[in-house]
């Protein structure tokens, strides 16, 4: 696997001690969707922002082969970025700012009718003004900004934003297809099935720290064992006794990345009823993501 | 119109040609030219930029109709619509000045801007050349304008048209105007807010002049000071159309302070802040 994207320690810090992004690395690979997910305001924009040169790193260095964004020559032909969709001069319509683009790409002139082709927006939508765009209007408008120059990477920050359910499935076949013919596609969410149904791989942010990272099946594969007893407290006791890291939950399930074998043994031996002894992967990336970012993310451990 | 019931809202799947992952070239850096031109593009691509760049053109003719109008008729000189036509565009021009940089940031469209052209100076670079570019423009249209004027006023009037304002009078209020356009393109890029940096041009042209005035009559060490720390009072020489070489150094002196060194720190602040 080519490593299209390198992201390395990359630390942002703001006045007062506010520590955006600590300490991140990570890298995104050609041919393959990276899903970048967390909780809001885990720093998943200030590090994409500061891929693109939005914003200045404090420390550590992001590179898109080996280059820093800043010096690629013509980035719109190598990278297709999309942050934000609503941010646009509201006074221009959509075929306007296509087409600044295209020019300061120098990109033929065709490439904007066929990118409103390939959004979907209308002649009609197209020659509106932005400020009269729907946010699924404005991502389809942003993400055909993005391929307007033939990038053969892409950055979109929450690019599902606003669209439909129709819309999310193009979407998703859109960069499923791009990542096929060997682009690299680095997309953040905080909705976990949008990146469930399309990454390859994940890195999973929270509170600015990388909190795991993977291809999705190894992910998913360490996401353990659900079981439920008669008796919840002498289960966890028991667990806790082997050594194993456990968290009960509310409805008095107990979660372990044990398997459920050596799970099941311990209950045998502690002479427990069990009610329920199963792989944890029920609600999937959902419950990793809960568990992953429990301590870190804002609603608390109690979510 | 035939009713088609197979008109689904779903996005057209992707296309192979216009998805595919190109085989790699090396791109080549973006010529200066592009990126003027499409700077250019923006001041005019939008309604208000497009009414904006109009007004030069309507305040001309409504100036130059004025004095037709209202003016005696030994009054029906080139210098006098000349004038009438230049006050309008001393507001006009600095207003384009300051939006063609604080939109990027008002407007947020500077995320894509800065995203497709991420070396920050050469962007700036390029909206200061596609302003000076729109600023002697309109200088030139506001000629035509006076020009026609004098001819249609004194042909009404039944008088000789008088063209008593010189080439080198006429670069001067070039200059000048010029001047003008660039500190408000200067205060853009320092405040980086459409309305901040509205208001302090107004304050820094209107209400600054008379308070300096105020303490240059009252006090004698500043009356000798002013020529040389008052942006504004050094520029007035250049409207008159006689500038002395003491007079160019206060221009110059008063460039420096009031109008160079705060555009030197706005670059140097735009190129490392971060673009929200």
């Amino acid at each position: 696997m080519l490593d299209m994207i390198t992201v390395e320690s990359l630390t942002k810090t703001y006045g007062r001690g506010l520590t955006a992004v600590d300490d991140v690395s990570f890298t995104a690979a050609a041919g393959r969707v990276t899903g970048f997910l967390g909780p809001n305001g885990a720093g998943k924009s200030t590090t994409m922002r500061i891929m693109v040169g939005l914003t200045p790193a404090t420390a550590g260095t992001a590179t898109i082969e080996g280059r820093r964004f800043i010096d690629l020559p013509n980035p719109g032909t190598e990278v297709g970025v999309l942050l934000d969709a609503s941010a646009q001069h509201a006074g221009r319509t959509g075929r306007e700012i296509l087409t600044l683009a295209q020019r300061t790409m120098g990109v033929p002139r065709s490439r904007v009718q066929e990118m409103l082709d390939l959004v979907s927006l209308t002649d009609d939508e197209a020659d509106r003004r932005v400020r009269d765009y729907s946010l699924g209007m404005r991502q389809r408008l942003g993400i055909g900004t993005a391929l307007l120059g033939d990038p053969h990477v892409l950055i979109l920050d929450e690019p599902a934003n606003g669209l439909d359910p129709a819309g999310i499935r193009w979407m998703r076949d859109l960069l499923r297809g791009f990542a096929d013919q060997g682009g690299t596609v680095l997309l953040s969410s905080h909705l976990l099935h949008e990146i469930e149904v399309i990454a390859d791989d994940l890195v999973v942010i929270g509170n600015g720290r990388i909190v795991a990272q993977g291809t999705k099946s190894d992910l998913l594969a360490t996401a353990g064992t659900v079981v439920r007893a008669r008796d919840t407290a002498a289960l966890t006791l028991a667990m806790e006794r082997a050594g194993l890291v456990i968290t009960a939950h509310t409805d008095g399930s107990v979660h372990t990345d044990a398997a459920p074998g050596q799970v099941g043994e311990i209950a045998l031996a502690a002479h427990l009823v069990l009610t329920e002894l199963r792989t944890a992967d029920g609600a999937g990336l959902e419950e990793m993501f809960l568990e992953l970012t429990a301590d870190t993310q804002r609603e608390g451990a109690a979510a | 119109m035939t009713a088609t019931v197979n008109n689904t809202v779903s996005p057209t799947p992707i296309s192979e040609s216009t998805t595919t992952v190109p085989t790699r070239t090396a791109s080549a850096r973006i010529p200066l030219t592009r990126i003027v031109g499409v700077e250019l593009r923006k001041m005019f691509d939008t309604r208000s930029g497009f009414w904006l760049m109009a007004s030069i053109v309507i305040t001309s003719v409504l100036a130059t109709a004025a004095i037709i109008v209202f003016a005696p008729d030994d009054q029906l000189t080139f210098d006098n619509f000349a004038a009438a036509i230049g006050a309008p565009m001393t507001v006009i021009l600095p207003m384009i000045g300051i939006l063609a940089v604080t939109s990027e940031w008002s407007q947020r469209s500077g995320l894509t801007t800065f995203t497709l052209m991420p070396r920050r100076g050469r962007v700036i670079g390029a909206k200061f050349l596609a302003a000076i570019t729109v600023g002697v423009a309109s200088m030139f249209i506001a000629l035509v304008v006076g020009v026609l004027g004098t001819l249609v006023g004194s042909a009404i009037a039944g008088v000789d048209p008088v063209w008593n304002v010189s080439a080198i009078h006429f670069t001067l209020i070039v200059l000048g105007s010029v001047l003008g356009m660039l500190f408000g393109f200067m205060l853009g890029l320092v405040i980086r807010n459409s309305a901040g940096a509205i208001v302090t041009y107004f304050v820094y042209t209107l209400v600054l002049p008379p308070l300096l005035g105020l303490l240059a009559a009252n006090q004698k060490w500043f009356a000798d000071l002013q020529p040389w720390v008052d942006y504004n009072y050094a520029q007035r020489p250049l409207f008159d159309g006689d500038v002395s070489s003491q007079q160019w150094q206060h221009l110059a002196v008063t460039g420096a302070l009031w109008f160079l060194m705060p555009l030197v720190i706005g670059l140097l602040i735009v190129r490392r802040a971060e673009v929200k």
